[in-house]
């Protein structure tokens, strides 16, 4: 792995259980900050698991245990005094599904502003512009910022969740499967702003769609289940030795199985 | 924004536990003004135990007293078995014709259109039963009162109707699809599907469904009040006035000294009441909750 | 055999026949001998010459003081138990408990709530017999049908939207007043209207709670007994000293009590049902 570039986000040993089913198993990898991470694997192997993770989503579902640390820029997320509204502004996170909220557009993305308690008009009028174009939005709904955002194609809304993510500021953006419920083409605008977005941005995207990850990715790991139905690293690496020089044969196995 | 949370979640809380210091409170001071029946030795003398149980008149206000409950148990329970026989046979037919005999569509439409019978007041059912089925049970049966058991259970099963009626529905409806497929597939008919598969599937919401009309026909009060004739008598037949439980407490509660022996029966009586109900509609949400449970997690 | 089914299957739908003709005789019955009656003397003057002559202004007008006083109490408290259940405390103890006593008022007697009402709110709390003892009395009662309305509408809101809110940063309270409450609104709606529409017609829990045979004034403040709609007709029909006089005046407030509540109960289902249209 280069190591010239700096680690944001760093895994140590995380086991996390659903009750008492181990869903991932001794996870650890380093990801490089200003960088595109793809994580790929068969499903039901945990991707979106670690991805929660990141992020401490878990812990809004019942019975979840997390053991191990998730250090960003060196502190552990994990250790109890840390302020989970903070980490999450810090961590944006995108889903499967494009899931604006019921109000208007302008309003989705200035939501993550009015719950910091900000009421400056042109600043919150601002930072959604910015927001907006730098999810690729902007010339699509300038015009209609006060529709609601219901209204928006399946890929306009996914941008917008985007928007909306990054209107908070973070550092980290997690996608899981962002592009799955869309079009080739709403597809291939993704991929190119995140492209655009790793610049700034620390991004993690788990996908099903392995051209997807050579084509947007710098970074993959490749999880796979044990004969327990409990999620591994198996492979982690450059994305192009990862497709083009797998170390382990389950990751060839699994890629060419794929293509082939 | 910490405190804010916090505070949000107390509050909350403080307002969730309004139904049970609710319920609490209902028992504690019915049970509190009936309590001088057990402990206060001139009361007691009047009203107890075995005067309740084991003599026969309910006359609270004749020169000595006399507060035996039998009466009022039979009145309670004439009407009740008439409200249940009426209504028991109606709701559940309605039940399975809107969940298993006709289209969604329609169902949409009749259901909410039956459900509508509970938005009529009871009064105004006592005050309909009064102008109409009085006289209708009068033609019918000859009776020599038109004011009595069969009048009044007659009223008292609508609004028995829309309870039973929901509660089967939707237990029929929770049944899952594919056992009805399953059944068709094998060649029964849709009555042989809705008669041997699903109604056995959903009985203990049909059950539910009795006893919750049960327990509402025992305490509804305002049809009673109005139509039963309020005669505390034990008789055999439908057709003489009875008093209820629920009537006895409606029509004397105003008119009683307070602290009185009269007045501490008549919470007793309300203490049994609301006991009997507690217990009945226990049964009935737990049973409920179960079949429930089952329906759902056979998908 | 073919036969047989077709004649259970007609005895359903009969069943469904007779509840349907039973329901619309009702309504029928009080809008024929009803309807004469009302005239905005009706419904604007107070009774006269005994109650034998005149309207039923104060009747309706203690009938909506109380309901409006009701729905101030009941809709916080109903609404946050809602929530309680739904977005805090899902699974727990405390949860279990609270449904438990929501059943359970769900189907106490109403005179028991009567009783209720006199023991605690009028003779300990000493609130008198009033507009405030009878409102919080009612208010008891309806709980649970606003508590299960706003439930249902909590459950119908996808989880996605919490879970977006979560992700932005946005604290619990935050995600439920500014996500999930404006999207629960309807049916809070629904719960509130229905919850009137019940109340309203309630007589039992008003007895020793303050409703007043005949008041020569208003109430006016809310510890003054009141008159109501439903008690007018309970006394109309029972202890006035003309009864067959009176029978226009019975029914002509019975048509008013039956449309107000019919009224609530039909604006609520439009409105539940247009939610369930627009979530399918
Ligand atoms: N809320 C949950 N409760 C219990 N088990 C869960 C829960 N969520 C996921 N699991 C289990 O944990 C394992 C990993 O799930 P996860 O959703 O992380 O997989 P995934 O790799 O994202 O799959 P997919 O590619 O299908 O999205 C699976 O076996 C799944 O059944
Ligand atoms: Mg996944």
């Amino acid at each position: 792995m280069n190591n010239k570039l700096k680690i944001k986000i760093s895994v140590r040993n995380l086991n996390i259980y659903y009750g008492k089913f181990l869903a991932i198993k001794n996870i650890t990898l380093d990801i490089p900050e200003r960088s595109i991470t793809a994580v790929i694997g068969p499903s039901g192997c945990g991707k979106s698991t670690f991805l929660r993770a990141l992020n401490r989503m878990n812990e809004l579902l019942p019975d979840v245990k997390t053991e191990g640390e998730v250090s960003i820029d060196g502190r552990n997320i994990y250790s109890p005094d840390v302020d989970l509204v903070k980490l999450r502004r810090n961590v944006g996170m995108v889903f499967q599904r494009p899931n604006p909220f019921p109000k208007s557009i302008f309003e989705n993305v200035a939501f993550g502003l009015r719950i910091q308690g900000i009421r400056d008009r042109e600043r919150i009028e601002e930072t959604v512009e910015l927001s907006l174009r730098r999810a690729a939005l902007w010339d699509e709904v300038k015009d209609k910022l006060y529709k609601s955002a219901l209204e928006l194609s399946g890929g306009q809304q996914q941008r917008l969740c985007i928007a909306r993510a990054l209107a908070v500021q973070p550092q980290v953006i997690l996608m899981d499967e962002p592009a799955s419920a869309l079009d080739p083409i709403a597809t291939l605008r993704i991929e190119d702003l995140m492209r655009e977005l790793k610049e700034e941005y620390t991004i993690v995207i788990v996908t099903h769609n392995m051209q997807q990850a050579a084509r947007v990715s710098d970074f993959t790991a490749f999880f796979l289940t044990d004969e327990d139905r409990a999620g591994m690293l198996i492979e982690y690496g450059n994305t192009s030795d990862i497709f083009t020089m797998p170390k382990d044969p389950r990751t060839e196995g699994y890629i060419t199985g794929r293509y082939g | 924004m910490e405190v804010r949370e916090k505070l949000a979640y107390i509050i909350i809380s403080l307002l969730a536990s309004v139904a049970i210091i609710s319920v609490i409170l209902i028992f504690i001071f019915i049970a509190r003004e009936s309590l001088p029946i057990f402990f206060n030795p001139e009361i007691k003398k009047e009203a107890n135990l075995r005067v309740f149980f084991f003599t026969r008149d309910w006359q609270p206000i004749s020169l000595i007293p006399k507060y035996s409950f039998i009466p009022l148990i039979v009145g309670t329970v004439k009407v009740t078995i008439v409200a249940i026989v009426i209504a028991f046979p109606l709701s559940l037919g309605a039940a399975l014709f809107t969940s298993e005999f006709i289209p969604g569509k329609f169902r949409e439409i009749i259901k909410p259109v039956i459900e509508l019978f509970s938005a009529i007041p009871s009064v105004v059912l006592g005050f309909f039963a009064l102008m109409n089925i009085a006289t209708w049970v009068q033609v019918l049966f000859h009776a020599s009162s038109r004011l009595n058991a069969v009048t009044a259970g007659f009223a008292l099963a609508f609004a028995v109707i829309p309870i039973t009626y929901t509660i089967c529905e939707d237990a029929l409806n929770t049944v899952p699809r594919e056992l009805r497929e399953a059944s068709i597939a094998l060649g029964a008919t849709k009555w042989q599907t809705a008669v041997k598969v699903v109604l056995p599937a959903a009985s203990g919401g049909v059950f539910a469904g009795i006893m919750l009309g049960l327990a509402r026909a025992m305490g509804e009060t305002m049809i009673v009040l109005m139509v039963s004739g309020n005669a505390a008598q034990i008789t055999l037949s439908f057709l003489d006035s009875v008093r209820t439980i629920p009537a006895t407490i409606a029509a004397e509660m105003g008119e009683v000294a307070f602290g009185s022996a009269h007045y501490a029966t008549l919470f007793f009586l309300g203490l049994l009441l609301f006991s009997i109900t507690f217990v009945i509609n226990y049964i009935a949400s737990t049973l409920l909750e179960r079949t429930q449970k089952r329906l759902r997690g056979e998908r | 055999m073919r036969f047989k089914e077709k004649i259970y299957l007609s005895l359903t739908a009969l069943a469904t026949l007779i509840i349907i003709g039973l329901l619309s005789y009702i309504i029928f019955d009080i809008l024929k001998n009803g309807i004469g009656v009302i005239t905005w003397e009706f419904l604007s003057q107070p009774p006269r010459e005994g109650m034998t002559k005149g309207g039923i202004f104060p009747a309706i007008y203690g009938t909506l003081v109380r309901t409006l006083l009701m729905l101030v109490f009941v809709v916080p408290i109903g609404v946050f138990t809602a929530i309680y259940l739904n977005e805090y405390g899902r699974g727990s103890n405390f949860s279990k408990w609270i449904r438990l006593a929501i059943n359970n008022l769900a189907s106490v007697p109403s005179i028991v709530f009567g009783l209720f009402g006199m023991g605690f709110f009028v003779l300990f709390l000493r609130l008198g017999a009033g507009l405030l003892s009878a409102a919080l009395t009612i208010g008891i009662l309806t709980l649970p049908i606003v508590v299960v309305s706003t439930e249902e509408a909590l459950r119908a809101v996808p989880n996605s939207y919490r879970e977006a809110g979560f992700a932005l940063g946005a604290t619990k309270w935050q995600v439920i007043r500014s996500i999930v409450l404006p999207q629960a609104l309807p049916g809070i709606l629904t719960g509130a209207i229905l919850s009137v529409g019940r109340g309203m017609g309630e007589v039992a829990p008003l007895l020793f709670t303050g409703v007043a045979y005949y008041l020569p004034y208003l109430p006016s403040s809310i510890f003054d007994q009141f008159m109501d709609l439903g008690y007018h007709i309970y006394i109309m029909t029972t202890q006035s000293f003309n009864i067959e006089l009176t029978r226009p005046i019975q029914y002509g407030t019975a048509l008013v009590l039956l449309m107000l509540t019919l009224s609530f109960n039909i604006i609520a289902i439009f409105i539940r049902y247009r939610m369930r249209r627009k979530r399918s």
